[in-house]
């Protein structure tokens, strides 16, 4: 960033580094912005400055080894990566699950989303100018981090599944706290409605500014809240039911628009819908076990390829498992929604301006760390 | 008080009222954003943190005046100083109460904008000289901001200067006395307005010292930290301290010419030593009033997106403010006596 600025004379554009260090990309995402003044001309995200080889590393170690990996790599819905990996192992060594874990898997990835999307929800709005509500969510989600820490042990990077159940069962604090939480959040929603939502300075902000059409979102796989604010009706939980989802009842939030507005009000009205299921999760909580009767010691999948895709709280999170029969996978890829989500930026961005841009960045709720595995 | 005598003292009073109101404003700020956000601010250097601000200063006065490569070494030092004098400079016709003002000029609202225009250039200038394309973005913004909104702002003063017939400062607060209806906000028959015009002025000063939700020139979470984004140590300093006293004297001139100024609500005045205090008073009340304003609204509202904030300008305020200068002439024209 030194010196040059008469570079492209002929052209009148300039090439404008924006990151790896810079306050909008909350992370080391770089992204290479050709500008025509405030215009951007062409965008172009340079990924790989965290790259730590997570999928290799899933070849080199057992297949419990890995698991700690998991809470590494989303570490704001760690709890989803967890179940991702988790399932497709089961899956591939027919692994059975208690009913019991399987709700309590339910509950905490649901609580964990919700943690996601109130953090996203700040640093959303810090990113168009706001500082206020970044504090009063974060002040939401310490609520939902000493929940989890009381039954999983930590409060960021998780690693409470187990092959066959979780580490923890849960107890009757744990489940009055929940509820209390929740009681507690849907007052809370009103007020950010009130303050954030409502606010026109956001609604100018937000409002037909950066379409992304159905089209595009489908091209570049967007999955998550990114696809469903371009209209996509596509939620794992409901169109690949996993675990118990299929026996509980909620809507997946879908805005035709597009723009960034969309994308915002799925995300906040996914916070109610996690707030029931966990609300009929914990009424339906049954007796039992949280593993299984046999403990789970070798896992040694059979032979094959094998598939399976949970719903993260920024879109499908899928984990292919090739196995050869032996302790450790033979090859393990992992496919994470936000490298979908910013590949489409390059298109979306065209001809757009620079605090729109921005907008809309934040609008795909990128997580770095998820996108350079 | 011999003449000399009385402009040596004013300089210190200016020079020390500038420079505490910025270090403890940033510290008012930093407690009000705390408490806003539910959280407590500053509280470990000093009794409530009041120290803070010392340290702060300590701190960035001992940081080195790196000269990143590629700048323009003379614009990039004098920038600073270009934001931070002329601010200075007003305060010599600000009237802090009917006496206590270092020099009464018939034209000291004039002068007030003739060196404000100046703010600007500093800060062009030192985007420029830096030598860094964020800088740049946010210098061409700054420059687009504040020609945009010294227009509503300028319109609305000549009304003010129509009705109060003088361009002296504190010939405008003597003809606000009386009950607190005669401050000007609440002359409705001096101009139908007048509440419109004190918003109109409110929301421009907000623009022209570049406080959020107009903050272009900053715009952290885009342009970095904007025209400052190069400057190290003081000279960023120097920048804030520019920028917090011209927060004050946009509030000292909003209520000079809205609020009465100096005025007491009541009809209630003292003379000498007493008078001094107690009309420095309510200035400063009103002036600080104002001043949370500006902070409440900051941590409140997001930024607004720059072409919305030009169309506000050019397609709401003024035309309004034309309309209202039209609407005051002919009042004044058709009911003289008011």
């Amino acid at each position: 960033m030194n010196g040059t600025l008469q570079q492209d004379v002929n052209q009148e554009t300039f090439t404008l580094n924006l990151g790896p260090q810079h306050p909008a990309t909350h992370g080391v995402l770089r992204v290479k912005l050709v500008m025509d003044g405030e215009y951007i001309v062409e965008a172009e995200p340079v990924l790989g400055y965290i790259h730590r080889m997570h999928e290799k590393m899933g070849e080199n170690r057992t297949w419990a080894k890995f698991l700690p990996n998991c809470g590494r790599m989303d570490y704001l819905s760690a709890l989803s990566y967890n179940h991702g990996y988790v399932a497709a192992v089961e899956r591939a060594a027919k692994i059975e699950v208690p009913e019991r874990a399987e709700y309590i898997r339910v509950i905490t990835v649901e609580l964990n989303r919700i943690s996601s999307h109130l953090l996203w929800f700040g640093a959303f709005v810090l990113d168009l100018g706001g500082f206020t509500p970044l504090l009063y969510a974060f002040d939401d989600r310490e609520f939902i981090l000493d929940l989890l820490e009381s039954v999983t042990g930590s409060r960021l990077t998780y690693c409470y599944f187990r092959f066959g159940g979780v580490y923890n069962d849960i107890d009757d604090a744990f489940i009055a706290g929940t509820r209390e939480f929740i009681k507690k959040q849907r007052k809370r929603m009103p007020m950010y409605d009130a303050l954030v939502t409502k606010n026109i300075i956001l609604i100018k902000r937000l409002k037909e500014i950066g379409p992304i059409s159905k089209d595009m979102a489908r091209r570049y796989g967007a999955t998550g809240p990114v696809a469903r604010g371009s209209g996509i009706n596509y939620d794992v939980r409901k169109h690949e039911p996993y675990s118990v989802y299929p026996e509980l009842d909620f809507d997946i939030p879908v805005y035709e628009e597009g723009d960034s507005m969309a994308r915002y009000m799925v995300r906040m009205d996914e916070i109610e819908q996690s707030m029931r299921i966990i609300e009929q999760a914990l009424d339906k909580l049954p007796e039992g076990e949280i593993k299984p009767k046999k403990a789970v010691k070798m896992v040694k999948p059979e032979k094959g390829d094998y598939y399976h895709a949970v719903e993260a709280a920024r879109g499908s999170f899928g984990v292919r498992l090739v196995s050869d029969g032996k302790n450790q996978a033979y090859r393990l890829k992992l496919r994470s929604p936000t490298y979908s989500n910013l590949s489409l930026y390059g298109e979306a961005t065209k001809g757009m301006l620079l605090p729109d841009a921005l907008a809309l960045m934040g609008s795909l709720d990128l997580v770095i760390p998820e996108i350079d595995r | 008080m011999p003449e000399w005598l009385r402009v040596i003292l004013f300089i210190i009073f200016v020079l020390s009222f500038a420079g505490l109101n910025a270090a403890y404003l940033v510290w008012c700020e930093r407690k009000g954003a705390g408490h806003i956000q539910r959280r407590i601010g500053p509280k470990e250097v000093g009794p409530f943190g009041l120290l803070q601000p010392l340290a702060d200063g300590a701190k960035l006065m001992s940081k080195q005046l790196f000269l990143p490569k590629g700048v323009d070494p003379i614009l990039f030092m004098v920038a600073p100083l270009m934001v931070m004098v002329p601010a200075i400079m007003s305060f010599c016709v600000i009237p802090f109460s009917e006496t206590f003002v270092a020099r009464e000029i018939n034209l000291g609202l004039l002068m007030i904008f003739a060196f404000a225009s100046v703010n600007v250039l500093g800060l062009l200038l030192g985007s420029w000289g830096s030598a860094n394309k964020y800088a740049l973005i946010a210098g061409a913004r700054c420059v687009s901001q504040n020609v945009a909104y010294e227009i509503p702002m300028l319109i609305t003063t000549i009304t003010m200067v129509m009705v109060t017939n003088t361009m002296n400062l504190n010939e405008i607060v003597r003809s606000q006395a009386g009950w607190f209806i005669h401050w000007h906000i609440f002359r409705l028959d001096m101009s139908l307005l007048m509440p419109v015009s004190f918003l109109i002025f409110f929301v421009c000063s907000l623009a022209e010292t570049n406080r959020a939700p107009f903050d272009m020139a900053e715009a952290e979470s885009e342009l970095i930290a904007g025209a400052y984004t190069e400057y190290p140590g003081m000279g960023f300093g120097v920048f804030f301290m520019g920028e917090y006293a011209n927060i004050v004297i946009g509030c000292a001139l909003t209520a000079i010419l809205f609020l009465g100024g100096w005025q007491a609500p009541i009809p209630l005045n003292f003379g000498g030593f007493l008078g001094v205090l107690w009309g420095m008073s309510w200035f400063f009340l009103k002036l600080y009033a104002l001043i949370f304003t500006v902070i409440w609204i900051r941590w409140t509202y997001p930024r607004t997106q720059f072409y919305e904030l030009l169309n506000l300008s050019w397609k709401v305020l003024i035309p309004i403010s034309l309309f209202n200068l039209i609407l005051t002439a002919l009042q004044i024209k058709i009911f003289p006596w008011l």
